[in-house]
């Protein structure tokens, strides 16, 4: 099922996604898409979207369970709040990624913003999972409640820039960061420290990368090539002293 | 011809969500309205047609020489006394309305006219340039100033040389029609698409806003306004406008022009690095960074924006140093681009040789080559 949204307002064309998903098509290929808002939003049924041109802010936000492809370079807030289902995205993508998400998977190739991941949060077996190919910006993980996210710096657009940037893992008190090679301890938020992995760790983040692997047809070996580094929070609570002593 | 007055409230605040986009040609192609059109009509839902408005340069190549003076009239009297103040202060080379066309979609607007101006050699005029050290410009300045608080209903939308500022109370598009944009031609466009949440739209307060050759698109929220406009004021620069953004227009005239403060400069005062940071610079940068913030530290705009800053030199883009608002920014031969959305530039540039985002509080610069415009 082929829809043009050459000039379509976002509005229309998620009407026109909605009603193709309602007549139980699963496959939905978009085409001349440039800026068009939540596309994916909501979706509740395991349909696969594949978008051609750059999607607007908050795609997939709310998702249920579908999958979005997408070719080229998508924005900022992709898969905010997203319960389940997968985006994938063959370019960069933009800031606050994965904002409060709950469940899921996001595959970035490339670099990313400020933000990623910010409040990501999981319950039991509702456990997202983002994971960066690129370098990050400022605030990686910034007030994360739960699930994985993972920085691998190596597909990147500009050589120069460093890995990650600063005041990273900012408020972090759940979940856990994974990134490849070291990290600029200088850089990193006081609410958070670098450990070795575990063997458990080892194995539940290979499957991971793996499916990341899978997804944007790249070597496993190559990836796993480099040591990584675990970030983790110090407490469940950083800010319990900032307006009153935390009880003993 | 309504007359409106003042906005009864003054607020200071203007939370926003707004579009920016924005482009030059460093080697000074002169590009249609229709262009910058299309880029922020992308971005339509970031604004809430509450104000639109656009900034141009190289669009009076004949007048190159003279101030174009952009007023806005809300009322008859104000026309006349505005008039009267021009023919006594300026040799008026030409005076004429702007064109516009009627469209439902701008109810009421106000009158706009335009003046290509050079100060006349009054008595006034010498005492300034001989006495008070004060150069044309200086002259220019103190003139929009009065203008601007003196004479009830009538605002100087903008005052630089082969430049102009159109804006209004309407989505962007429709202020671009009422304006006839597609008519101009210009090397430097930026355009602006306001989501004011607090303050009632009104046709000063639309953006960009300008002083000179300056003009200022922003997007976000200027929590130091309080500060940065009493040290303006310090400086003679009266905030009459009621929208923050103002003081950004003022800042960077001080600044740059006053205190001949390179553009990189400027911006590290606007958006200074934390204390923590400065301390693990290299000594020269160390210095430099301290000295800057303990003499501008009334120069730091606090809250979260992303700005487009051109003038007859370059368009300049700068994100607050936490970049809590979007900015992305793209190449395509020598066009540099910068917007709050990379749909936006790809509307208008299908495929940039490079699309970047800058960090925070780290200007992204696009000069004119030597010798253009």
């Amino acid at each position: 099922m082929k829809i043009d949204a050459q000039g379509v307002y976002y509005r229309d064309l998620n009407d026109k996604i909605r009603a193709a998903v309602a007549t139980g098509a699963d496959k939905i290929e978009l085409v001349n898409v440039n800026g068009q808002y939540f596309i994916g939003d909501g979706i509740n049924r395991p349909v696969t979207i594949t978008i051609n041109g750059v999607p607007g802010n908050d795609l997939g936000a709310f998702m249920n369970g579908a999958t979005i492809v997408v070719r080229e370079n998508g924005q900022d807030n992709i898969g905010n709040t997203m319960n389940a289902g997968k985006v994938i995205v063959h370019g960069h993508a933009g800031d606050v990624l994965g904002y409060g998400m709950r469940g899921g998977r996001i595959h970035i190739l490339k670099d990313v913003g400020y933000r990623v991941g910010i409040h990501m949060k999981s319950y039991q077996e509702n456990k997202p999972v983002l994971i960066a190919g690129g370098k990050a910006g400022d605030f990686f993980g910034e007030y994360m409640a739960g699930g994985v996210l993972v920085l691998l710096g190596m597909f990147s657009d500009d050589p120069a820039k460093p890995k990650h940037g600063f005041r990273f893992g900012t408020g972090m008190h759940g979940g856990v960061i994974y990134v490849r090679g070291a990290v600029d301890e200088s850089r990193l938020a006081r609410e958070v420290g670098a450990f070795e992995l575990t063997a458990e760790d080892e194995k539940e983040l290979k499957g991971y990368l793996q499916e990341f692997c899978r997804d944007f047809k790249l070597d496993i070996k190559e990836v796993l090539a480099e040591r990584f580094v675990k970030i983790l929070p110090r407490s469940k609570r950083p800010y319990g002293n900032l307006y009153c002593p935390m009880p003993r | 011809m309504t007359n409106k007055q003042k906005p009864t409230h003054s607020f200071q605040k203007d939370i926003s969500n707004c579009g920016l986009t924005g482009f030059i040609s460093k080697s000074g192609q002169q590009v249609e309205g229709s262009v910058i059109i299309k880029s922020i009509a992308l971005m339509h839902d970031r604004g809430n047609g509450l104000g639109g408005g656009f900034a141009a340069y190289g669009i009076y190549p004949d007048y190159r020489d003279f101030f174009a003076f952009h007023l806005m009239y809300e009322n008859g009297m104000a026309l006349q006394l505005t008039e009267e103040y021009l023919e006594q202060h300026f040799f008026i080379e030409q005076e004429e309305d702007i064109p516009t066309r009627r469209t439902p979609a701008i109810a009421n607007p106000p009158v706009f006219k335009r003046y290509f101006v050079k100060p006349l050699q009054t008595a006034q005029y010498q005492e300034a340039i001989e006495f008070q050290k004060m150069t044309d410009e200086d002259v220019i300045v103190s003139h929009v100033m009065r203008i601007n608080n003196e004479i009830e209903g009538a605002f100087v939308v903008s005052s630089g040389k082969n430049m102009g500022a159109f804006k209004g109370v309407g989505y962007p598009e429709d202020i671009a029609d009422f304006f006839r944009l597609e008519e101009y031609k210009g090397h430097i466009w930026t355009a602006h698409n306001r989501f004011p949440t607090n303050t009632p739209g009104w046709w000063g307060g639309a953006h960009p806003f300008t002083l000179l050759d300056w003009s200022i698109v922003h997007n976000g929220e200027i929590s130091s306004y309080g500060i940065n406009k009493r040290y303006l004021e310090m400086y003679g620069y009266l905030c009459t406008m009621l929208t923050d953004t103002e003081v950004v227009a003022y800042m960077l005239d001080l600044l740059i022009r006053k205190h001949g403060l390179p553009p990189e400069l400027a911006s590290l005062a606007l958006a200074s690095p934390f204390w923590d940071m400065i301390d693990t610079f290299p000594t020269e940068e160390r210095e430099l960074l301290t000295a800057i913030r303990q003499v501008y530290g009334s120069a730091l705009l606090n809250g979260p924006f992303a700005i487009l800053f051109a003038s007859n030199e370059g368009l300049i883009g700068l994100n607050d140093r936490v970049k809590l608002r979007p900015l992305v920014c793209a190449e395509k031969d020598d066009f540099v681009y910068m917007a709050s959305e990379e749909a936006a530039i790809r509307e208008i540039c299908a495929n940039p040789d490079r699309v970047w985002a800058p960090r925070g509080g780290e200007p992204v610069i696009a000069k004119l080559d030597k010798g253009v415009a």
